[in-house]
């Protein structure tokens, strides 16, 4: 192995593991791509790490500037990790509604927190932030929903990865956030292959959501509406919490992979389109591991009462 | 005409007198949509644009399925089918 620089040298070039024993259709396998693996812990690293050289390749950020952006937890946690190493000061504005434990790693990489109100999920916390963002124009706000660097840190590195270690691959699934991995790898891979189908999956968040005033107040990303979404993608299901515990737990004890539970609603969206083909190769997307939701009782607790704590707090 | 079960979001059950959940008929999710709109005539200006599309920040889900993806308003449903509205949310 190699000795490397800095552990901003071990973002990306993850590896990729058959589940397919978890797959319903034994002519269907099933591969599991591990964004886990990054060295702040999940998928977000590359984009953080993308979009803060994109900002310091145009001038936008020097040395000594405040960062703001909003973040349910893991762009925020790979900002902070990638921030304190180049020396940058970081407000993450966080919905109250995550677990303490994506709380307690910006803490741990020195990021300042901005609390949003919980009730109003992410979509408070943009606001919040655009906001902010305002008042304040000597802070850089990399704004991940519609930074070109997000998309684009997927087209140039975990798109390419995929076709590089599965040339058979036929569908690829991931969920919906900012839709940066779908996105990015949906865009290089039906351009390399295009007969590759594109799902995405996400939780059913928007049930729950407060202080909205009519449905207007909803939210779609500017990077889904640039790289053409709507075109984009093959199909888009909502995945449960409950749905989504049980397929991680399946990770967990059938394939060893201690994934958080929107790997799950990402593997049940895997499943789904196994059972619906007649053969053919899946790449789904884990991305982060287990350690921040253990406080929820995702893996151990009663299975219904967790899903409905799941379904109080942001996991995507 | 088939009858499905209709998931409402915290954000409109108010008009639809306090429910999560309604139920309605129609052979399509265009149908489906006016038949919820005919009973609960304060969902027209949340769920529809002036065209009779449903909204940009709306998704409409038949089964789980984003109908955006399947036939739009023309996606058929069957007796028992679950549709669920969402307002659009952001993540990451």
């Amino acid at each position: 192995m190699a000795v490397y620089d800095s552990v901003l040298d071990l973002i990306g070039n993850t590896p990729i593991v058959d589940v397919s024993q978890l797959s319903p259709n034994p002519k269907v396998r099933i591969l599991a791509k591990l964004e886990g693996q990054n060295p702040a812990g999940s998928v977000k690293d590359r984009i953080a790490l993308a979009m803060i050289e994109a900002a310091e390749a145009d001038g936008t950020l020097s040395p000594g500037r405040i960062i703001v952006e909003p973040s349910s937890g893991n762009t925020g946690i790979a900002l902070a990790m990638i921030c304190r190493l180049k020396g940058y000061r970081l407000k993450i504005v966080l919905p109250e509604s995550v677990t303490v434990e994506r709380r307690q790693m910006l803490e741990a990489y020195g990021a300042e927190i901005i609390p949003s109100p919980g009730g109003e999920g992410s979509n408070g916390a943009v606001r919040l932030a655009q906001r902010l963002a305002d008042e304040n124009p000597d802070w850089v706000f990399l704004y991940q929903y519609g930074n070109e660097a997000n998309p684009t840190a997927h087209y140039n590195t975990t798109g390419p990865e995929i076709l590089r270690d599965v040339p058979e691959i036929t569908h690829f699934v991931a969920g919906l956030g900012t839709s940066g991995t779908l996105m990015g790898v949906g865009t290089f891979l039906k351009e390399q292959k295009p007969e590759v189908k594109i799902y995405a999956v996400e939780p059913p968040s928007g049930e729950r959501v407060e202080g909205l005033r009519s449905l207007d107040d909803g939210y779609v990303p500017p990077v889904f509406e640039k790289w053409g979404g709507m075109e984009l993608l093959d199909g888009k299901r909502i995945v449960r919490p409950i749905e989504s515990l049980e397929w991680t737990r399946r990770l967990v004890v059938d394939a060893g992979i201690f994934a958080g539970p929107s790997s799950g609603a990402a593997l049940a969206g895997a499943v789904k389109v196994a059972q619906r083909i007649d053969e053919g190769t899946i790449v789904f997307i884990v991305c982060d591991g287990g350690w921040k939701y253990l406080s929820t009782g995702a893996y151990t607790g009663d299975l219904e009462a967790t899903a409905e704590n799941l379904d109080k707090i942001i996991y995507f | 005409m088939p009858t499905v079960s209709v998931r409402l979001p915290t954000v409109l059950r108010p008009a639809a007198g306090g429910q999560s959940s309604v139920e309605a008929t129609g052979d399509t999710i265009g149908d489906v949509v006016k038949s919820l709109i005919a009973a609960h005539p304060g969902l027209e200006t949340n769920l529809v644009d002036e065209n009779g599309d449903v909204r940009r920040f709306v998704n409409v889900y038949v089964n789980d399925e984003d109908i955006r993806f399947l036939d739009k308003l023309d996606t058929k449903v069957a007796d028992g089918d679950e549709v669920a509205i969402l307002p659009a949310v952001a993540g990451g």
